[in-house]
């Protein structure tokens, strides 16, 4: 199962390699998406994987609820291919970005630009064939099974009269069996386990065929191994169909494991971006959570594993610490410390059996 | 699932065993059906025609069904024509596209405030009307023109202020229904205020109005009716698969490239204007847009607003009690209202129960 976001357009894009890009502009456009991929195009090369261009980017943001500011002059770009996570501590802003970035929030100053345009002027549709996002809450409407929601998915590539193709079909199979849920596609979700449901949720935004996919905390309030499970599944959809993840997670084990490109967020403010190689350091961690602690190298894969400092040292050191945020941030940290013990574990475990959970 | 879930035309096992059958032509346009809901609203639609013409024979001077039919359709004496064409015929026109909109409406408003009390009486739209009504009848001592119209007048004010109250960056579904019942709270006590003020026969007069009724009713009642369903029915349809993804909660709404608060208004603008005009047409009929959905539901089994199903339920529902209540109680011709009350009654009880067994009350 090597599908690729490109070829569910049923060829009509032929050998164009921008994912989705002309599809995009199937019904509704007006060249104005493919012009401004053409002019801002920095190699000129169509569809290199190896570009650094960025799709979707966010300039000069100042980001509030009501009357309460997140976040001011926020600026930052999703490298396309990546794997993007955004880690800080707990109400640093990093929801409020990725709603930001999937039109959910309008920022107050500054625009969020996909390709170029800026994303509130374009067709909801027409976004939603592009830009995908996994909400923290979804509602499963009531008996609904397993392949009609995920067959909701299909929404912004139909129409009136074009309610359910062939090709809405196929890709509706494809994508829950990329998510290991084809047999239970004739389940009730309410009958579904936690993990099993999110999987589904998954699926519906697979369904989607977007070539960015945002996703926020999709591991929320499910256990150790479902939540690998379902890291193991974004990591799948990364490496083989070379969609663009944008993942808010709360464990910076996970984020430094399975990210490609790090994004420390903290006060509203970038912190540090980069390869989690690079970003992740003892030194980081401090400033952004406020935790003092040791950096490793993972020994499952050898990505930056955070250890945090015990609490005698920890205590000891109080005092010299950075002083300021440090409430959220040890709550925050120490709820990764202990997540930790069990991750590598657990993880472990979930690949020698190939990932998937018992049904 | 029922056996009509799959019937895929392509002939190979589908990869998607969605609900419902799908049509597909070789230009690439495809439609897709669920059969057992349009099997239930094509039911639904031979009970509430059937019923018609029952309700059309019933009264002082009944006539057998086939009479009925043949006089409908210009075959009849000149007393059959008159009774047939001017004296009942409008009541039962009234009748069905009072329930149709009600129904229509209840399921509108249940789907966007998700949950099944959310319905136009229950959130104050009936009150509001009354509350129009009642000041027509009891200030102005209108006429039943200058009734119908304060009751749409009351009816949209109400809905509007609904909205505009709940209103805080978008309109959550259960700020919706608790602004509401918010409002009917206070609107029932204007009215009791209202009903203390009036004289006797005023008094009379507005009781009947309040509990919903279909006696005497004429073309002039059909023809506004009949115009806005006309105009409201198909915005309303247009926009059902929006109202479907929209229940998956507003952010997976946009995600999938809902316009969430568009779609959201334009129901609720619907919802509005339709109970208004129900209400200036028979007055605040209880009960019959809160059940009417969610019994429509139960038998399409079908997740989504099912609102087709739930307009021709309304419609059923709406004829059939007003045929109880001109036959069930001997001579004594009962206002269609308080049948229509004592089932919504019954329909309240029954899902409390059955809401406790499941313990989510």
């Amino acid at each position: 199962m090597t599908r690729h976001p490109r070829d569910g357009r049923n060829g009509r894009n032929g050998g164009d390699g921008e994912d989705g890009k002309n599809g995009m502009g199937d019904t509704e456009g007006t060249g104005g998406t493919v012009g401004t991929e053409g002019t801002d195009g920095t190699d000129g090369t169509d569809g290199m994987r190896k570009d650094t261009r960025q799709r979707l980017t966010a300039e000069g943001l100042t980001l509030a609820y009501d009357r309460r500011t997140v976040a001011e002059d926020l600026s930052v770009a999703i490298p396309d291919h990546s794997f993007t996570v955004i880690v800080g501590p707990n109400a640093c802003g990093k929801s409020t970005l990725l709603r930001a970035l999937s039109r959910m929030l309008r920022p107050a100053t500054g625009s969020v630009l996909l390709d170029g345009q800026a994303i509130g002027s374009l067709p909801a549709k027409k976004v939603a064939r592009t830009l995908g996002l996994l909400p923290q809450s979804s509602i499963a409407p009531d008996g609904i099974t397993v392949a009609d929601l995920v067959a909701r998915g299909r929404y912004p590539h139909q129409g009136l009269l074009r309610q359910w193709s062939e090709t809405d079909e196929r890709i509706v199979g494809e994508s829950m069996a990329a998510t290991g849920v084809a047999e239970l596609a004739d389940r009730y979700v309410d009958e579904l386990s936690g993990g099993q449901r999110q999987r589904v949720w998954i699926a519906m935004a697979i369904a989607q065929q977007t070539p960015l996919l945002l996703l926020d905390e999709p591991t929320t309030y499910l256990d150790i191994q479902h939540q690998i499970d379902v890291l193991d599944l974004c990591a799948q959809l990364h490496e083989e169909q070379g969609r663009t993840l944008v993942a808010v997670l709360h464990d910076l084990n996970h984020a430094a494991r399975y990210a490609t490109h790090l994004i420390a967020m903290r006060g509203g403010e970038v912190v540090a971006e980069g390869p989690p190689g690079e970003v992740v350091t003892a030194e980081l961690v401090e400033r952004v959570f406020g935790l003092r602690c040791q950096v490793i190298d993972d020994p499952e894969t050898g990505t930056p594993l955070v250890v945090p400092a015990a609490r005698r040292s920890r205590t000891a050191g109080a005092g010299t610490g950075t002083g300021t945020g440090t409430g959220t941030g040890a709550v925050a940290g120490g709820a990764a410390a202990r997540a930790m013990a069990g991750a590598t574990a657990a993880s472990a475990a979930a690949a020698d059996r190939g990932t998937r959970p018992p049904a | 699932m029922n056996a009509s879930v799959h019937e895929s035309k392509s002939g190979t096992a589908p990869l998607a065993p969605v609900r419902g059958a799908t049509l597909r032509t070789r230009g690439g346009l495809s439609l897709r059906v669920d059969v057992r809901a349009a099997l239930v609203g094509l039911a639904l639609a031979v009970v509430a025609l059937g019923m018609s013409v029952v309700l059309i024979g019933t009264g002082d001077f009944s006539m057998a069904p086939g009479d009925v039919v043949r006089t409908l359709f210009g075959g009849g004496t000149t007393i059959q024509d008159y009774i047939v064409n001017e004296l009942r015929l409008p009541r039962v026109l009234v009748g069905l596209l009072v329930g149709a909109s009600l129904g229509l409406a209840g399921a509108l408003f249940q789907s966007v405030s998700r949950n099944p009390l959310g319905s136009p009486d229950v959130v104050g739209f009936g009150q509001g009307s009354a509350a129009g009504a009642l000041t027509v009848i009891v200030l102005f001592q209108g006429g039943p023109n200058e009734v119908a119209a304060g009751a749409v007048a009351g009816g949209l004010l109400t809905g509007l202020g609904v909205y505009a109250l709940a209103w805080r960056k978008g309109v959550h579904g259960y700020r919706l229904v608790l602004v509401g019942i918010g409002a009917s709270a206070m609107l029932s006590a204007v009215n009791g205020y209202l009903l203390t003020k009036a004289d006797l026969v005023d008094a009379s007069r507005a009781m009947v109005w309040l509990t919903g009724s279909l006696g005497g009713r004429d073309w002039g009642q059909v023809v506004p009716l009949a115009c806005v369903c006309a105009v409201v029915l198909p915005l309303v349809l247009g926009h059902a698969r929006e109202l479907r993804m929209l229940e998956m909660g507003d952010d997976s709404a946009y995600a999938l490239g809902v316009r969430v608060e568009r779609t959201r208004l334009v129901m609720v603008l619907g919802a509005v204007v339709l109970t208004a005009a129900a209400t200036s047409a028979a007055g605040p009929v209880a009960f019959v847009a809160l059940v009417a959905p969610q019994l429509a539901r139960r038998l399409t089994r079908a997740t989504g607003p099912n609102l087709l199903p739930a307009a021709l339920m309304g419609a059923a529902l709406l004829i059939t009690a007003d045929w109880a209540a001109q036959r069930l109680f001997g001579a004594d011709q009962l206002p269609v209202g308080v049948v229509t009350g004592v089932l919504g009654g019954c329909y309240l009880l029954g899902l409390l129960l059955t809401e406790r067994r499941a313990g989510r009350i």
